[in-house]
């Protein structure tokens, strides 16, 4: 339909003024949430990603985009519940206990909501319990972890300890990033994937909830 | 403010002209072309002909001064302005004349062929920080007698930028300017819209055979720039000294200046030249050397001293493969020459005493010159003071990446380089293959290859630049050009 074009197209320029008028004229239209979420604005934010990953845009472009794409979630958010549209996917993201670093998990956190996700950020120095209980509460899919420094990393363990003994592990997924931790790492401590910066974060959580 | 570096002080400098007038005055220069020589004398030089020596008088030398333009530009094949040839304006080319390639899959040097130019033109069509193309190796699949004709026609063929070239005889310029008239259409656009530089080179010390002498007689005539490539060797075949050097340097460099200012007042010419110091432990040639790079720079102080555009072989490196050499010596070159605003720049892609191209290295060379250029647009003060209301910008959203003030300004003030630089984190480069430096600039070749179009010659310009080229090649013996792939 042409108007799931232009909200994509629009949302691709980042003009979030144009996507928010385009929603509203869609909800208007009587056209339902799910397929405006799901062919207007994530059909679009999936072009960024791919334009992103090949160099044609840079960082400053997505986030134009991710502006734009929550301008025409806003609209939707209310209505979601009513008619029980899920979004792709529900993350709690946090930096760990200890470590005040949260420039990536922050940037993180812009992209995975810009890309769809309900994104929970508990921002800095954030406890294992938070983490496990925000988890449980909102039934996340999914915690994402960062860390900054070799001695908060050790602390992505105590999460995943505390998962287990609480029975999530394995039903909430567990992502874990920052410039410390590496691939080897998460498979050591039990994590269920490792990103190498946000996009990767963005495509590895997209590729897991599509799969399930 | 722009970043500059100077070699010389207004002291020294001017005592190296004084030292090199005091040379062509009272020594002279060896020029093996009688017409060259009686124009000379008929402009009062002093000549021999049983030793071809002219001696000069400082009237000849200021007359030629005078008279060369202080810039000037070129154009592309479509005739549109393509490389500004003034001030401090920095411009890259290729290194030229090339005699191997360095192949991509072996790392072994063979000999290049018609298809090895036909990728190189098509790849300059996309190295946008290359402002010109040059006749960077020659094929060895034709008649040597047209190597350079061929080259150019190549050139001309299939990629629309300006070229510099040069002549291996006398009798070649015939062709390779009638190639350039079949683009431009007459004697009078061509002079009007230079397409090429041709490069004449003096031989150490101060000579000039017969062949570069009448090219740049010939050149002048037909108003096609000339860049004279005086190429003294410190230790060897000019002073050990880099002063002594830059004394000879000059004199050679200003006895070409006189033979193409007085032969066509106002014709346009570089002030150039490819010194190198001369290595005494392996008796070769360092294009990379520290010392030789110096030369490049000071003599380009010399030529803006007197008010002339400059050239140089600078920003190549001696190494045998695309290694950390080859990247460090091409690196400093491209930097210093910037920072010392040389008008055009001849060294990307060069390997091996300039006597080996590789095409991932101009791929890799196309990226330093990108970043040489934006290090020479210096920095300076863009919106930036005061600064309290960003800072209250950045603490309120967290970030300044989707600032107005960001957008407006990324582009310019930073440089982006192609994927042939890694900048990816580690995890990311090991994902994307973990490809080494040669495998990215051969892929980014290759993606350009793929996406290769034509320049745009009209299919009459096509047809006679063909004819033209047919015809010389028969008078050498070849019925038939090499295949051409499209």
């Amino acid at each position: 339909m042409e108007i799931f074009n232009q909200i994509a197209e629009s949302l691709q320029k980042g003009d979030h003024e144009k996507v928010a008028i385009l929603t509203r004229k869609a909800l208007d239209d009587k056209i339902a949430v799910q397929q405006i979420l799901d062919d207007g604005l994530i059909a679009g934010m999936n072009v960024v990603g791919e334009d992103f990953k090949h160099h044609r845009i840079f960082l400053p472009s997505v986030l134009l985009a991710a502006r734009a794409m929550y301008a025409g979630m806003d609209l939707l958010k209310p209505l979601m519940i009513k008619e029980d549209v899920r979004t792709i996917g529900k993350v709690v993201i946090g930096t760990i206990k200890g470590d005040l670093h949260d420039i990536g998990k922050n940037l993180v956190g812009i992209m995975l909501k810009g890309a769809g996700f309900e994104v929970i950020d508990l921002g800095n120095d954030v406890p294992p319990e938070k983490f496990v209980q925000t988890a449980k509460d909102d039934n996340a899919d999914a915690i994402g972890l960062s860390a900054l420094l070799t001695t908060t990393m050790t602390g992505m363990k105590d999460v995943i300890d505390l998962m287990k003994s609480e029975d999530i592990y394995g039903k909430v997924k567990v992502i874990i990033g920052g410039a410390p931790v590496s691939r080897e790492f998460a498979e050591q401590i039990g994590a269920d994937f490792y990103a190498f910066d946000g996009m990767n974060a963005v495509e590895t959580l997209k590729a897991y909830v599509k799969d399930r | 403010m722009r970043p500059t570096i100077e070699f010389l002080d207004e002291r020294t400098l001017e005592r190296i002209l004084s030292e090199a007038i005091d040379i062509l005055c009272k020594i002279g220069v060896e020029i093996h072309n009688k017409p060259v020589l009686e124009m000379l004398a008929d402009h009062g030089a002093d000549i021999r002909l049983d030793n071809y020596r002219a001696t000069f008088t400082e009237d000849i030398i200021n007359k030629a001064l005078t008279l060369a333009p202080s810039s000037f530009k070129l154009y592309d094949s479509l005739g549109n302005e393509a490389v500004d040839l003034s001030e401090e304006n920095v411009n890259f080319t290729p290194g030229s004349a090339a005699i191997n390639v360095l192949d991509y899959e072996s790392d072994k040097i063979r000999k290049p062929t018609t298809a090895d130019y036909i990728r190189y033109a098509k790849l300059m069509t996309r190295l946008d920080h290359i402002a010109s193309q040059s006749t960077a190796f020659i094929p060895a699949d034709v008649e040597a007698k047209i190597s350079d004709s061929y080259r150019l026609f190549l050139s001309l063929l299939y990629c629309r930028k300006p070229v510099v070239t040069g002549a291996f005889t006398i009798e070649a310029f015939e062709i390779m300017k009638n190639l350039q008239l079949a683009v431009r259409g007459s004697e009078k656009e061509l002079k009007a819209k230079p397409l090429t530089i041709f490069s004449c080179c003096p031989t150490s010390p101060v000579k000039w055979s017969d062949v570069t002498s009448q090219n740049v007689v010939d050149c002048a005539r037909y108003g096609i720039p000339v860049e004279y490539i005086a190429m003294p060797l410190a230790g060897f075949m000019s002073p050990v000294t880099l002063i002594g050097t830059l004394v000879q340097h000059t004199a050679e460099t200003l006895s070409g200046l006189a033979i193409s200012q007085l032969t066509n007042p106002g014709t346009s010419v570089l002030y150039g030249g490819s010194p190198a110091i001369f290595d005494v432990r392996y008796e070769t040639t360092p294009m990379g050397a520290i010392e030789t790079q110096m030369l490049d720079c000071a003599y380009n102080e010399i030529g803006k001293y007197l008010d002339l555009p400059t050239q140089a072989y600078i920003g190549l490196s001696d190494a045998k493969l695309l290694d950390a050499q080859a990247g460090l010596e091409t690196g400093i070159g491209a930097t210093l020459a910037a920072l010392s605003g040389i008008n055009n720049i001849s060294g990307p892609g060069m390997l091996d005493f300039e006597s080996c191209i590789s095409l991932e290295k101009l791929v890799l060379d196309n990226q330093i010159c990108g970043m040489t250029k934006r290090l020479i647009k210096g920095m300076e003060p863009k919106e930036d003071f005061p600064m309290i209301e960003r800072m209250e910008e950045l603490l309120h959203e967290q970030h300044l990446l989707i600032s107005d003030h960001t957008m407006k300004y990324l582009n310019e003030e930073h440089f982006m380089p192609s994927q042939t630089i890694d900048r990816a984190n580690r995890a990311r480069y090991e994902e994307e293959g973990g490809l080494t430096l040669k495998q990215r600039a051969h892929k980014e070749a290759e993606e350009y290859l793929a996406e290769y179009e034509k320049p745009g010659l009209s299919e009459d310009v096509v047809k006679e630049l063909i004819r033209l080229m047919e015809e010389e090649a028969k008078k050498y013996g070849m019925d038939k050009l090499p295949d051409r792939e499209e």
